[in-house]
């Protein structure tokens, strides 16, 4: 073995090393909440449930399809919820983005109130007071925002507040959806 | 003396942990003793997805009560483990697994441990070989001379 092979072979472990730390370098900081849904790519789960205004009035997954659209899991009892609550009305009137909502885990009293109180950004809400389709669409707590095409494929995941900082990239994906639909 | 009591009292609470996790699963109703086996199991080995580091068993938030009344449904629907592991893959990725599976996004997390016990014996090899090769690096008439300087200065009557 000559010298600058062994010299190189010494270096080894410290590059091995410094891989390592790269690798776990990379990692801090990364916010462990935030997961990759495993439902981007495919479509809406089926359900069949009652509209939170109306217990008579029943819901598909057919009904927020035609164009793409947000849907967002809310709760009364979530305060980020109602800290993003202003901004979803901002964007359905302004920006005219259709929006469905996933009441998720509440009262049914409470959460017309709440509507009624602060205003509703919502085409309609679908009533899921036991969290059946919460489960289906990997909902892990509230608020989260789906982002869905025409067809009703999810495209993208939001976790957390829809803000004036979460939204820009959901929102150009939303624009691009829409000219594809259009 | 002190730590002695404090073991003693470590392994009290110890023992009283387990009880408490099982009379939590008592409210969950199965067709067969069998099947509450397979809850306690599942359950365990599921990760909850909103609380990082406790399974679906230990944790109180909703989403993992949600997922223990899931778990229970499917199990008294006559779906095996496999199924139910599927079900829950399907809507919240490995993650919900404490024991990933292999695959490429994990290659680095089983492969990592076997290269760095592989580090260390080379290491171990690389370092310890470099005495033997000083050793014998000395050739026949650097040897001589060796021998000859130790002759030289060997004191007399020590050996």
């Amino acid at each position: 073995m000559n010298t600058t092979t062994k010299r190189l072979l010494m270096l080894l472990p410290t590059l091995l090393a410094f891989t390592l730390g790269l690798f776990l370098y990379q990692g801090i900081g990364q916010d462990p909440n935030k997961m990759e849904s495993s439902l981007i790519g495919l479509p809406l789960p089926k359900f069949n449930a009652q509209t939170l205004v109306s217990p008579s009035k029943n819901v598909t997954q057919a009904d927020m399809l035609g164009q793409p659209a947000l849907v967002n899991v809310w709760a009364t009892w979530c305060p980020t919820c109602r800290a993003e609550h202003e901004f979803l009305l901002t964007i359905s009137k302004q920006e005219n983005i259709r929006i469905y909502g996933v009441n998720y885990h509440d009262q049914r009293p409470a959460a017309q109130q709440w509507l009624q109180d602060l205003g509703d950004p919502y085409v309609f809400s679908v009533f899921d007071p036991k969290g059946v389709l919460g489960i289906n669409l990997g909902v892990v707590g509230a608020p989260e925002t789906y982002l869905i095409d025409a067809q009703g494929i999810v495209i993208d995941k939001l976790t957390g507040e829809l803000n004036e900082r979460t939204w820009p990239p959901l929102r150009s994906q939303y624009l691009s959806l829409l000219q594809e639909t259009n | 003396m002190v730590k002695v009591a404090l073991a003693s009292l470590f392994f009290c609470l110890a023992g009283l942990a387990v009880p408490l996790v099982q009379a939590d699963i008592k409210s969950y109703e199965f067709a067969e003793p069998e099947m509450a086996q397979r809850f306690v199991d599942l359950t365990t080995v599921l990760r909850c997805p909103k609380c990082q580091n406790q399974n679906l068993a230990d944790s109180d938030s909703i989403i993992a009560k949600d997922l223990r009344e899931q778990v229970q449904t499917l199990i008294n629907t006559g779906q095996t483990n496999q199924q139910i592991t599927d079900f829950m893959v399907q809507r919240y990725g490995n993650f919900i697994l404490y024991d990933p599976p292999l695959n490429k996004a994990t290659l680095v997390l089983w492969l990592a441990p076997i290269g760095m016990v592989f580090i260390g014996l080379w290491a171990l090899w690389f370092f310890g070989r470099k005495t033997h090769v000083q050793g014998a690096m000395l050739s026949p008439s650097e040897q001589q001379k060796l021998d000859q300087l130790l002759a030289e200065n060997r004191t007399p009557g020590r050996d």
